[in-house]
């Protein structure tokens, strides 16, 4: 057989449903695949190398070509403006990001705040919108920020709208619908080709 | 420590050591092929260099003269090169093969460990607009790099005329074809199948636009190119890169080479065939080039051209580390024998080695003077002592 390829997967929860897809797809992973602490896991019989890593963090190892593909959501991609190829939708973890905020209240009038673990799309958001807006940038918790003050709306991905609704936040407006990606370094693409196109076979034909 | 700007680098012995090994390496196959070097400023006018080029403006270094014209820092060799070929070279109207080693300057937006001045190494062929001449540029860009050392790479080749009359033919408007393009410059290709699903198209043309997609791998992909494309100028692509085909058997460096039609490397500035260059190890494009017809057309000559670069810092990367550094003597010295020393130096010089003539009392440790040369001699005291440790 060829060469190893190098897969980025997410940790958490995208990570059950890709890994659920790839066996669909005929790719035989070890049971203990789902419940390793490891950062690394080489599957021998399939000559791959899987490495685990933060959701945000996929696209730019297979941007600078340590990992050749990898399963990123579209809104990391869309943060992250990597250069990388986008070769398939899996249709996977399906979510939304949405502007939420505290219910019946106004965006302030001078300069509102939005808070946000996605400061690009936000801001890209808001300037097509022609709003000026101040956008602070949160690593988690972002439904805390109206609740407490920092914000007057958040810009967040939601799924259920469970973690909203229990925060006593509604949803004012949805930007973009979300599914995770299946994301190629260009150079493996080029380089790796045929067993690239392979894997984008198999994974076409169960989606 | 003191900083310096955003994205510039500091290149140390060692470093600029292998870095000249590497470039001049590339440099005598480039002259070999008949490639004349020249230089041109750091310093161009944004109006002219600066617009025409193929970097993004975001990209440019842009700074004001004292009579207040924008100026910027080249961003690239081509734009200069192009310049200086259609004002002062292409009296004769013939063919005209420049080359070039010069640091470029793009600034970098994200992750400022990012180089924002990086050297490239390249060369244009001007006023040839046969496919000869791009198949000399993917030949000499596959000589070149052998001659570097570098063994494992792959160029792979697409044509953005193809492109343009595909996508022409289907959608009927440059500004369709355009819209449709930029998915693909994106690396959207979901977003591309996405936008071809939702345009009102025959389920023959969209399933044309899909199979696009899959115009990669050996030179069989050529072959199915003849089942999309009806008119004449798409026509004319495919035969170019038929004969580009042959033209590459007969360099003998088929091994080297791969086809992707859907290679955009820019949104309109390639009008023909283009390439990119890939190093195994290396996860960005080690180097770049195709046919540029429209450039010349904006210094005031129409004249075709192609070209290609190489950059210096990711064929570094993909070479790795040169195994051999250069021996360098270390002749310590007192004053009583100063002119021996001397001799001694030059002597050595003129047999090619490199040697160091230090006062021995201006070295505060000696130990660790001679552990950084790979051989020291001592000249010191009265003539006839022993040395001095």
């Amino acid at each position: 057989m060829s060469e190893v390829l190098t897969i980025a997967m997410p940790k958490g929860r995208i990570f059950e449903e890709a890994s659920d897809l790839l066996r669909k797809a005929g790719y035989r992973l070890p049971p203990e695949f789902d419940d390793s602490r490891k950062l690394i896991i080489d599957v021998e019989e399939e000559n791959f190398r899987f490495i685990l890593s933060k959701p945000t963090d996929v696209a730019t190892y297979v941007e600078h070509g340590v990992a050749d593909l990898g399963i990123a959501g579209k809104d990391v991609l869309l943060e992250e403006e990597r250069d990388v190829y986008e070769l398939l939708d899996l249709k996977i973890s399906a979510c939304y990001l949405a502007v939420a905020g505290l219910p019946g209240t106004k965006m302030n009038d001078v300069a509102p705040k939005i808070a946000t673990k996605y400061p690009n799309v936000a801001a890209a958001f808001f300037r097509e919108q022609g709003e000026q807006v101040e956008i602070i940038k949160l690593n988690g918790s972002i439904e805390l920020a109206p609740l407490i003050g920092l914000s007057d709306r958040i810009v967040d991905i939601v799924s259920t709208g469970r973690t909203l609704k229990e925060n006593g936040l509604v949803e004012y407006e949805t930007i973009t619908p979300i599914t995770s990606r299946l994301i190629v370094n260009p150079v493996s693409y080029r380089i790796k080709d045929e067993r690239i196109s392979e894997i984008v076979n198999a994974l076409s034909e169960v989606i | 420590m003191f900083e310096k700007p955003l994205g510039m680098r500091d290149t140390l012995p060692n470093l600029y050591e292998t870095k000249e090994h590497v470039r001049s390496s590339l440099e005598a196959e480039m002259k070999c092929w008949g490639y004349q070097f020249i230089g041109t400023p750091a310093l161009e006018y944004y109006e002219t260099v600066g617009t025409a080029s193929a970097i993004l403006d975001q990209q440019l270094f842009k700074l004001l003269d004292q009579e207040g014209n924008t100026l910027v820092l080249r961003p690239d060799m081509t734009a200069p090169i192009a310049r200086v070929a259609a004002s002062k070279l292409l009296k004769d109207n013939l063919p005209f093969r420049l080359a070039y080693s010069a640091n470029v300057f793009r600034a970098q937006q994200r992750e400022g460990g990012r180089p924002a001045e990086f050297e490239q190494v390249g060369v244009e062929c001007i006023g040839d607009e046969t496919v000869s001449a791009d198949g000399e540029m993917i030949a000499l860009a596959v000589a070149s790099l052998k001659e570097a050392g570098l063994k494992n790479f792959q160029l792979s080749i697409g044509h953005a005329g193809f492109v343009k009359e595909l996508f022409i033919q289907i959608l009927g408007t440059e500004e369709r074809a355009r819209e449709l393009t930029k998915f693909l410059y994106e690396k959207n290709y979901v977003g591309y199948r996405e936008h071809v699903k939702s345009l009102p198209l025959s389920s023959i043309d969209s399933q044309r636009l899909l199979a696009f997609l899959d115009l990669r791998g050996g030179v069989e992909v050529i072959g199915r190119t003849l089942d999309l494309i009806e008119n004449e100028k798409g026509k004319e692509a495919i035969l170019e890169l038929k004969e580009l085909w042959n033209i590459i058997r007969d360099y003998d460096i088929a091994g080297h080479i791969k086809f992707d039609l859907t290679l955009v490397s820019h949104m309109s500035y390639y009008t023909g065939i283009l390439f990119e260059v890939y190093a195994g190890n290396v996860g960005f494009p080690i180097g770049n080039g195709g046919r540029y017809d429209g450039l010349l057309q904006k210094f005031g000559k129409s004249t075709g051209a192609t070209g290609f670069a190489i950059r210096l810092d990711r064929l570094l990367e993909a070479i790795g580390e040169l195994d051999e550094t250069v021996p360098v003597n270390c002749i310590l010295f007192s004053s009583e024998r100063r002119k021996e020393a001397y001799e001694l130096a030059k002597a050595k010089r003129l047999e090619g080695k490199r040697v160091v003539l230090q006062d021995i009392s201006g070295v505060k440790d000696i130990d660790a003077c001679t552990n950084k040369y790979s051989d020291v001699t001592f000249l010191v005291g009265k003539t006839g002592k022993e040395p001095v440790e």
